[in-house]
């Protein structure tokens, strides 16, 4: 019997451990004669450092040491960049990135001033106390149009400006002639902010340098254990071969964890290796606010051109980008915006400027989405204000512009995060509408407002479409063993925060070499069991890692079948490998189990022939030539309570299309998480800082995450259109639940509360009750 | 001056304890790092995600928002203390797994120890009562569906192997 384990949903091969309380964590790290650090955090946003005054601090029984910037000597480096900017003509970019601990300045609230390393947590924050530091106090940056005053301070002194990027991207050749003979114009400005990904387990790291083996062991909740393996050899001026990066069990990532590095992770093993002792460190909740990178504002000034029967025929828009106090991430979360912006639909001709404004808030990076939230936003409210002013039904002027399925491979020529041309690999997008619609029931739901509006309720309808550029290069490995008990092995370099690969990549190698799904095991981001890796980030891990694994496994397979067909004496055609072992076609009892195969293959005595490799082992690399991208549509009936705006989402659906999938199960819990995370960044999430660049809901009572009675029931259904960029035909699908629920609030809510006729529109998310009363209060 | 320090004896998944512990210590650190029993997972300290949740005479209770030396004589049930000593799952984990209710898996030993109280008290929940009950534990990864739909079918098994 011979089970087909890609494609189906199987169940997970982690989630004992998880539910039995046997996963290691990096908190779960214990190690004998640990030490525990706390970092001094500045409490202002803006000031210079004149001096900080340890003694006391030192001093305090409990506490082993205290190090400020100065101590750090030459380790001191501002850090790397981790994505140069993309080659795009006329770029402006300054990298200024941020620094192990602040030295002349601190530039946001929560950037470490200092470090204090005592024999218990508790200690070490009591010691926090003893610091004295003497700052001086400097205007704050937090608007990021004001950013851009001439009159601004400047959160970075040797730069003229708080320009950190200016980048203009065009498409289909000069904007006004396409614009010339506009029948309608739209033109409005949009308002995106994004908050914090706020994973149920904050960041942590420990650190072990044993001076006897020489050797450094850091865990780390990183997304990139390769990068912050390679990166913290070269600063503690060790071999590549003396460091390895442990990233255990991870609660949770959504793109702030690759973000490197982290003052945390450069300082904590420069202090184990100074003081011989492993180290911990743990973020707390509040740390997290400030400590740990967010996404935030987008301000967009976007017109679309479209001719009377509401077909687009160009998009102009310039957009200011709050980077934070740096910009390590380069320029990956704005170029996201500007080019998801276009979606699924045939956009001629397409001006997009912007500009990243240094702000005195804490740095901005990747959060699931990574900036195509904000493009989507504007392309879809653009869609849904030019529908209404030509009278036409939202859902048909989507239509009437989608990409046609003939036109794939369908190049949209600027360029990408993964700096290649944003070119579409496959798409058929109509279909995909059409079951949302069928799905929601939008030809009925005219009727069933109606009559809901007559028994005094208020429903309205959204619908939005996006697309998801995922699966970018640049590679990954894998080294697939079969071990002597008949069980496979496998490593690659990416990290894991809950995604299932332990199932979905043991799936890809249990078919390939005839063996239970549950035989497979997976080992991700152990930077010694497999050495070469990119990490995890842009939905890539099952597209690129798992297409690495696919490799490695067929290899292993035809060095399998190799050996067997030796041993019998016969040709590879007249094997079979299925149930863990190779037998002869139509001879059953004639077999050999793969464990023997390996042992085998490693014998003790005669010679292994030249060009041979001893064992059932293979090491695979898969880099693909561009990303592939997923699309979808969402769709969600809402109740609005017309006078506290409290709001019921009523029924909702997702209609994607990734490719050929792996697990469904897994496919199915990414999108529910991300459609989470989207109700939470459009109606819950706002990080409210005041003028002073003071967080004011830096607590998760007051910053509020989507509850169980916030997120309702999903419908989701799947169109399969292979990617013809890999041999498995997938594309990544991680942050599609997340990307169109921003719109499809706005258009929901409008429909529901009849803004339109009440000429309230709404430009901006989040949203909340709060703040449609008051544009409400504005427009009456 | 050397910090107050207090004698406890306590039973954790039916093993008694005796330590001495400082008067500030946290449940949840004492827990996980002096008793080792790292399942349980801390997620914010103040009371709101409810991933260090922990029965204390069978109620559920957040660790962080206590002190260890408030255990003194209580009786403490942590996730490692859910399947039976051969390994079969409590039917709450079983659902979990079959549901496909856990992602990560940090915030799961809450949602866990949370529920399987609540369904002991309330064998038979609608829908809404279990979103009800489950609305104190954040999980970030999973939209909370499946973790809903577990828990339905974890309430039908346990009601089917109720004496």
């Amino acid at each position: 019997m011979t089970t087909q384990f890609f494609g189906a949903p199987v169940k997970r091969n982690e989630d004992r451990r998880l539910l039995t309380g046997q996963a290691l964590f990096v908190d779960d790290v214990e190690l004998p004669g640990m030490l525990h650090v706390a970092f001094l955090r500045s409490q202002v946003a803006h000031a210079r450092i004149k001096s900080i005054d340890v003694a006391k601090a030192r001093a305090r029984p409990g506490v082993v040491a205290v190090y400020t910037a100065d101590d750090l000597g030459a380790y001191w480096q501002p850090g790397p960049l981790l994505v140069p900017p993309p080659p795009i003509a006329g770029i402006v970019f300054h990298q200024r990135t941020q620094v192990p601990l602040a030295k002349d300045k601190v530039r946001h609230v929560g950037e470490p001033l200092a470090v204090v390393v005592a024999e218990s947590r508790y200690l070490a924050e009591d010691a926090l106390e003893d610091i004295d530091v003497d700052l001086e106090m400097l205007p704050v940056v937090v608007d990021i149009e004001a950013a851009l005053d001439a009159s601004s301070i400047c959160v970075h002194d040797d730069l003229a400006s708080n320009v950190s990027a200016h980048v203009r991207q065009t498409k289909g050749g000069d904007i006004r002639r396409a614009v010339a003979n506009a029948h309608t114009i739209i033109k409005r400005r949009f308002r995106y902010e994004h908050g914090i990904s706020s994973p149920i387990e904050t960041r942590g790291v420990v650190a072990n340098w044993e001076p006897r083996a020489a050797q450094m062991t850091i865990w780390d909740t990183t997304q990139a254990p390769v990068f912050v393996r390679n990166g913290l050899a070269a600063m503690l001026g060790l071999g590549e071969r003396q460091v390895r990066v442990i990233v255990p069990f991870v609660g949770g990532g959504f793109g702030p964890k690759i973000m490197m590095f982290y003052p945390e992770e450069v300082v904590l093993p420069w202090i184990s290796m100074r003081l011989n002792r492993p180290v911990k460190w743990i973020e707390d909740r509040l740390e997290h606010f400030f400590a740990t990178t967010h996404e935030r504002g987008q301000i967009h000034d976007a017109e679309m051109a479209l001719d009377a029967d509401g077909r687009i025929l160009g998009i102009k828009d310039v957009f200011l980008h709050d980077a934070g106090a740096y910009d390590p991430y380069g320029l990956t979360v704005p170029i996201n915006s500007q080019c998801t912006l276009l979606g699924p639909y045939v956009v001629p001709a397409y001006d997009s400027t912007f500009t990243a404004v240094f702000t005195n808030l804490p740095i901005v990076t990747p959060y699931r989405g990574a900036g195509r939230q904000h493009g989507v936003f504007v392309m879809e409210r653009l869609l849904d204000l030019a529908a209404h002013e030509l009278a036409i039904d939202p859902a048909d002027i989507r239509r009437r512009n989608l990409i046609p399925a003939d036109a794939f491979p369908y190049n949209n020529e600027i360029i990408y995060q993964d700096f290649q041309p944003l070119s579409y690999d496959s798409g058929n997008y109509e279909p995909v509408l059409d079951m949302a619609l069928d799905a929601i029931g939008y030809a009925a739901f005219a009727d069933e407002q109606k009559r809901a509006r007559d028994s005094g309720k208020h429903l309205g309808i959204g619908v939005a479409c996006y697309v998801e550029g995922t699966g970018i290069g640049p590679y990954e490995g894998a080294r697939v063993q079969i071990q002597a008990n008949g069980k496979v092995s496998v490593a690659t370099g990416i990290g894991t925060q809950g995604q299932g690969h332990f199932t979905s990549f043991a799936q890809i190698v249990a078919d390939q070499l005839g063996v239970d799904v549950t035989d497979v095991d997976i080992v991700t981001g152990d930077t010694d069991r497999f050495y070469w890796g990119a990490g995890t980030f842009a939905s890539r891990g099952a597209v690129v890692a798992g297409n690495a694994i696919h490799a490695a496994s067929l290899a292993v397979r035809h060095k399998a079948l190799k050996l067997a067909s030796d041993a019998f004496e016969c040709a590879e055609d007249d094997l079979v490998l299925a149930d863990g072992r190779i037998s002869i076609v139509g001879i059953p009892e004639k077999f050999i189990r793969l464990g023997d195969l390996a042992q085998r293959a490693n014998p003790m005595r005669g010679a292994v022939k030249p060009g041979t490799e001893p064992g059932l082992e293979s090491t695979q690399y898969f880099g693909p030539p561009g990303g592939a991208t997923a699309n979808g549509v969402h769709a969600m009936i809402v109740e609005m309570d017309a006078e506290t705006f409290d709001l019921k989402i009523l029924k909702y659906v997702v209609v994607h299309d990734c490719g050929t999938v792996i697990n469904p199960m897994i496919l199915a819990g990414q999108i529910h998480g991300g459609v989470a995370q989207g109700i939470g960044n459009a109606f819950f999430e706002k990080l409210s800082f005041d003028d002073q660049g003071q967080l004011l809901n830096a607590s998760l009572a007051d910053y509020l995450l989507p509850t169980v009675l916030d997120v309702p029931r999903m419908e989701l259904s799947h169109t399969v259109t292979p990617s013809p960029l890999n041999r498995l035909g997938i594309k990544g699908a991680g942050e599609a639940g997340a990307i169109p629920v921003g719109p499809l609030f706005a258009q929901a809510i409008e429909s529901a509360l009849g803004l339109k006729e009440k000429r309230v529109e709404l430009l901006e998310i989040p949203l909340s009750p709060s703040r449609l009363f008051d544009l409400m209060q504005v427009r009456a | 001056m050397p910090p107050e320090r207090h004698d406890i004896e306590l039973r954790v998944n039916g093993t008694t304890y005796r330590r001495s512990v400082e008067a500030r210590l946290l449940l949840s650190d004492f827990i996980r790092h002096d008793l080792l029993l790292a399942g349980m997972h801390v997620g914010c300290e103040h009371g709101v995600c409810g991933a260090c949740t922990v029965l204390l005479d069978g109620i559920p209770v957040r660790s962080c928002l206590m002190f260890a030396v408030q255990s003194n004589a209580h009786d403490i049930t942590t996730v490692e203390g859910l399947a039976t000593p051969d390994g079969a799952l409590h039917p709450v984990q079983q659902a979990m797994h079959e549901h496909h209710g856990l992602q990560c898996g940090y915030c799961t030993p809450g949602v866990l120890m949370t529920m399987t109280a609540y369904l002991q008290d309330n064998p038979s929940p609608s829908e809404d009562e279990v979103r009800d009950a489950l609305s104190g534990n954040l999980c970030r990864c999973t939209g909370y569906q499946n973790i809903v739909d577990a828990m339905m079918a974890a309430a039908a098994t346990m009601r089917e192997d109720a004496p």
